[in-house]
């Protein structure tokens, strides 16, 4: 009877853990002392920042670091450096690609401005993506093992769960505008 | 406290890691020194992706890039900027090599999808 009670007690105590604890948890930026990849026998771990004290004052997010990284740029949160030394003028190219073979899932809008504010044509032309719309075989599924968009996305830019950032442009849009209804 | 009912959840694992950090392992448990743990939050408030990228080559691939503290102290990969001008020198082992000893090389981060890092 003890022993069931006990498991039992400890059954309700995860349980509690699991579904009051970690949503308040995921929402948070964990301290590297307890984030289970950092030692905490490392001397020098106190001189390192905690993730939260940095990203809490950043335009939020939901997903991946939990920052809008685009509005913190935007909104001159940040202002990141263009090159190692000195800050030169960059190019952004102000130029959206829409790829339409989603099936009946809405169609993909790709934005250059955002990706040119971060990084340079040549990481991702001509080896991730050709410089002619539609001539890149993308899939859904070679995207989720990490090619082509999954190469940032999922990794350290917004992660592929976020399915409607790039699935943005729902089929009726362009239906209703071609068949005239107001 | 806190940690306790952390390691008590045990199965989150090593899911609890910010976003992109990326464990750098190729030679530091066979020297027998910490994994090194690059922050990317960290160093994308300062630095556009260009920087690492483009400029200085990082292969974008956790894993790809053999990086050796040789290299390091010569200028190169992190040591383009961690030189005690740019930022702290090289002499701050712990702040780099600062990951449990035996954790594997790749990306991490609680919000980990099948991205390329998975293998
Ligand atoms: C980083 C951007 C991105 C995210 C996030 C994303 N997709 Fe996609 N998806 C694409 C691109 C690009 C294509 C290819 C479109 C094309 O070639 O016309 C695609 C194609 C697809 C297709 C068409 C069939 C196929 O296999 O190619 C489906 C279905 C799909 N995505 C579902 C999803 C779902 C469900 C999610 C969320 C779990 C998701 N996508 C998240 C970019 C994304
Ligand atoms: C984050 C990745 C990324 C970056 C950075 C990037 N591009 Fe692209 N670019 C794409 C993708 C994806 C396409 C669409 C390819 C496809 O549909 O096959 C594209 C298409 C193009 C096209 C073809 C447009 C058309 O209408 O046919 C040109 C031209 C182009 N890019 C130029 C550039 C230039 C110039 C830069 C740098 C200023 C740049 N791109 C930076 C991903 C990128
Ligand atoms: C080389 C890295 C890289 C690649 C490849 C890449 N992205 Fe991105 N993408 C980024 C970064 C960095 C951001 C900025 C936001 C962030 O970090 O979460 C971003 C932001 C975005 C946004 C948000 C735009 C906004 O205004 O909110 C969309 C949509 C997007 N990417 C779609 C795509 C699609 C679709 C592809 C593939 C065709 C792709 N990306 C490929 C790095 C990349
Ligand atoms: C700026 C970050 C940084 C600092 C500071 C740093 N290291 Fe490293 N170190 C690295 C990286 C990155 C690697 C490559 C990791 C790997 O692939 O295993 C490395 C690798 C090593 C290796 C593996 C073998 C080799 O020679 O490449 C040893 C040993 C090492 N470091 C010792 C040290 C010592 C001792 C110090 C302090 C005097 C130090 N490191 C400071 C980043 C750093
Ligand atoms: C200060 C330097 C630095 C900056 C800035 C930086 N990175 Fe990285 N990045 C790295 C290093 C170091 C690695 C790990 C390389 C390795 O393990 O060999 C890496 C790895 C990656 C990977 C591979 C992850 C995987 O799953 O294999 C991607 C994708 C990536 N970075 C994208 C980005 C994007 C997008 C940005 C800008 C938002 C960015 N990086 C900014 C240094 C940087
Ligand atoms: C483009 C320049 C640049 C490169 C390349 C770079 N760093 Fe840094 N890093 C910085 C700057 C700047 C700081 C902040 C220094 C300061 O606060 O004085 C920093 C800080 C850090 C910190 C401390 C973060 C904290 O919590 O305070 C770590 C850890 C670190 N870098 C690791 C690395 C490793 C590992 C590499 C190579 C894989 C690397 N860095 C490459 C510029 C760089």
């Amino acid at each position: 009877m003890y022993k069931r009670l006990t498991a039992w007690t400890r059954y309700t105590l995860w349980l509690v853990c699991t579904v009051f604890l970690l949503p308040v948890l995921a929402g948070d930026w964990l301290p590297l002392k307890i984030d289970q990849l950092h030692d905490p026998d490392n001397p020098a771990l106190g001189l390192l920042q905690n993730p939260g004290d940095a990203l809490s004052r950043l335009p939020a997010d939901n997903a991946g670091n939990e920052v809008d990284w685009i509005r913190a740029l935007e909104n001159g949160y940040i202002r990141p450096r263009s090159e190692l030394h000195g800050d030169k003028q960059v190019e952004i190219l102000d130029s959206d690609i829409l790829m339409n073979k989603t099936g009946s899932i809405p169609r993909v809008r790709f934005p250059h401005k955002p990706h040119t504010q971060w990084l340079d044509c040549e990481n991702c032309h001509e080896k991730l993506f050709k410089s002619q719309a539609g001539a890149t075989p993308i899939t859904m599924g070679k995207i989720l093992e990490g090619e082509y968009c999954g190469v940032c996305h999922g990794a350290v830019a917004f992660p592929l769960t976020e399915c409607n950032r790039c699935h943005s442009v729902p089929w009726e849009d362009e239906a209703s505008v071609q068949a005239g209804v107001p | 406290m806190m940690s306790l009912l952390i390691s008590v959840l045990v199965p989150y694992g090593p899911g609890l890691a910010e976003y992109a950090d990326v464990v750098l392992n190729r030679e530091s448990d066979k020297a027998g020194v910490r994994p090194v743990i690059f922050p990317h939050w960290f160093h994308r408030v300062r630095y556009q992706c260009r920087v690492c990228h483009s400029e200085l080559g990082f292969e974008m691939r956790a894993g790809a890039n053999l990086v050796t503290m040789q290299d390091i102290t010569d200028g190169q990969f992190c040591g383009a900027c961690h030189d005690g001008e740019i930022a702290w020198s090289t002499e701050n082992c712990d702040l780099c090599h600062s990951a449990l000893p035996g954790t594997a090389a790749g990306i991490r981060g609680g919000h980990e999808t099948l991205g390329p890092g998975n293998w």
